[in-house]
């Protein structure tokens, strides 16, 4: 099967009910909201997210009734506040009951970097003396050389990544840049790689940055070119972040009915991401293109 | 070269509208903020009010600190424009090292922050915070999490808390330690293992809160200007101690307000 397809296409064949997802990785930035929202037009039930922090896309997702379980440090709209469903789903078992396993930033991307590694665990520091140290992803450990106690954090390894990036070629070979968060934790820690990227480029421009290269193709399953697929996040030298998206969505989440017309509206009723970018209008994607070049010094590879 | 010097100038406040010397209680609370980061500290800054107080103390007295967002950004220079989100782009052009979650967390495990920025739904008398969940078992409210604020709490060489004032957010004992402080009081941090320092002030917006070097109980060290001890342990639900050499806050200098209002011109955070 090649590894370029549609969205659709990519979601339909990559992601299963049940599977566990990791989403979110750079933080605010790079969040692949298209590939969620089509998870939520295939109705894939029964996921478990994976995230540090998800702004506002898991609310999305549990309010769909795709999700079952969460495993991450923050579940909210970064800039509005509380996420709506996430609370109706953990307080009122609305749309369904949400099991929630809480971890830090830095206990996920540790928990990530284990996986990565291929260990059963790392250990660190953090976290002493929090009240969530106590659930199953973390013990205590003894240092073997000086005794010293620490915490372990067991390995974190969802089933698929799925990850926006700027510019990917054919094989998956991505280059990403800016704030990286876990991306390439969660990458390496992961099963198998779904990407979204902005624009496909030849295999040559991949390999004149290899520092650039998020990981080695091999480890990617599909890649989907979705031009503004972080919308309304913010994807760094191609689109801005579209704030107001965030704030309409906290007002009208506030009851499920409202929520019901935003999903139908923004995901349910668009025909795929082409319908979503069309009802977004001409005006508003101008709006969000960055301001100008921010060009980077280009580096010699000579040799 | 050009290619790496910035694309925009910063945009520059409005002030006709505002009288420099009539400040928002928000806006003090970004100057006590600033007033917290000394020259040539690392901080983790988080977002909204401890952001622009790191843009203050840069533009006035600590021309040196160096800014550090979790999502894996340093600045030493303040952001480009406002912004909503540590991941916002203008945070990261003209950025001095963008890296992953794990290189800056890894900073602050290793003991190369010095200070980090947290808050909370609920504070306490020990300065533990709880973002987790508030209410009682048939009434919880789930809240977002910890997020990076755990981390901090436990790592970062000192902590200064901020947050509304407020008595249902001043609680004797939280219910979730999600960012611990000084756990039950003294001893209990290095019983625990922590190896960062705790908090070393609350900024509130009714006054600015140390902890007593022995017994680790917050109390109070100054009241904000037009504010009085009584109405603080009113809006505080345990008996909040004072400080024997209780002031007042220092009222803002103009070039305090004036670097506030160069960073939020709108208000977006400070009115």
């Amino acid at each position: 099967m090649p590894k370029l397809r549609g969205l659709r296409e990519a979601i339909a064949e990559e992601i299963e009910d049940g599977m566990s997802v990791f989403m979110g990785a750079a933080l605010e930035s790079l969040i692949p909201f298209a590939a969620g929202y089509e998870i939520i037009r295939q109705r894939k039930r029964d996921l478990t997210l994976m995230t540090t922090i998800s702004d506002m896309q898991f609310d999305q997702l549990i309010g769909a009734d795709c999700v079952s379980r969460v495993c991450g440090a923050w579940v909210g709209n970064v800039a509005a506040g509380l996420g709506h469903n996430y609370r109706r789903a953990v307080e009122r078992r609305e749309p369904a009951p949400l099991a929630v396993e809480n971890h830090s930033n830095f206990s996920m991307a540790l928990g990530l970097k284990a996986a990565a590694m291929g260990v059963p665990f790392l250990p660190t520091r953090t976290l002493m003396g929090s009240d969530f140290r106590e659930e199953a992803s973390f013990a205590d450990v003894a240092c073997p050389f000086t005794d010293e106690n620490l915490l372990a954090v067991r390995a974190v390894k969802p089933d698929v990544a799925i990850l926006h990036v700027q510019r990917a070629d054919e094989e998956g070979n991505a280059h990403v840049w800016g704030n990286l968060g876990v991306t390439q934790d969660a990458a390496m820690a992961a099963g198998k790689v779904v990407l979204t990227c902005e624009e496909i480029v030849p295999h040559e421009v991949i390999l004149s940055d290899p520092n650039r290269t998020l990981v080695p193709g091999f480890l990617v399953a599909a890649v989907a070119c979705v031009p503004l697929g972080s919308h309304p996040s913010p994807t760094q030298g191609y689109s801005r972040r579209d704030d107001d998206f965030y704030f309409d969505y906290h007002a009208q989440s506030r009851d499920r009915a409202g929520f019901d017309e935003w999903l139908e509206r923004w995901v349910l009723g668009v025909d795929g991401h082409d319908g979503y970018v069309e009802r977004l209008g001409g005006e508003r994607v101008a709006r969000l293109k960055p301001d100008g070049d921010h060009m980077a010094a280009p580096v010699s590879y000579g040799y | 070269m050009e290619a790496v010097e910035a694309s925009r100038p910063f945009r520059i406040a409005t002030l006709s509208l505002r009288k420099p010397m009539d400040y928002t209680r928000r806006e003090l609370m970004v100057i006590a903020a600033a007033r917290e980061i000394r020259d040539g500290e690392r901080v983790f800054v988080g977002m909204r009010l401890p952001l622009l107080g790191f843009a203050v103390a840069k533009e006035l007295h600590a021309p040196n600190a160096i800014g550090i967002f979790e999502s894996g950004v340093l600045r030493d220079w303040p952001a480009l424009e406002p912004i909503f989100t540590m991941s916002d782009p203008p945070n990261v052009a003209g950025a001095l090292f963008c890296c992953g979650l794990i290189e800056v967390m890894s900073l602050l495990q290793s003991g190369r922050v010095e200070m980090g920025f947290i808050g909370g739904a609920e504070v306490d008398c020990h300065g533990n915070l709880n973002t987790h969940w508030v209410g009682d078992d048939g009434r919880r409210l789930r809240l977002p999490g910890s997020g990076g604020a755990a981390d901090i709490a436990t790592l970062a060489g000192r902590c200064v808390i901020i947050m509304n004032h407020e008595r249902r957010r001043f609680v004797p004992r939280v219910q979730y330690v999600t960012s611990p402080g000084y756990g039950d009081g003294a001893g209990w941090r290095e019983r625990h293992g922590l190896p960062g320092g705790g908090p070393s002030r609350t900024i509130s917006s009714l006054g600015i809160f140390s902890f007593d070097p022995v017994t680790r109980e917050m109390q109070i060290e100054s009241y904000h200007p037009g504010v009085t001890v009584q109405e603080i342990r009113d809006e505080t639900d345990w008996p909040l101690k004072v400080a024997p050499d209780v002031t007042e806050t220092p009222e803002p200098s103009r070039d305090e307000i004036l670097a506030v209002r160069k960073y939020d011109p709108e208000g977006v955070w400070t009115s």
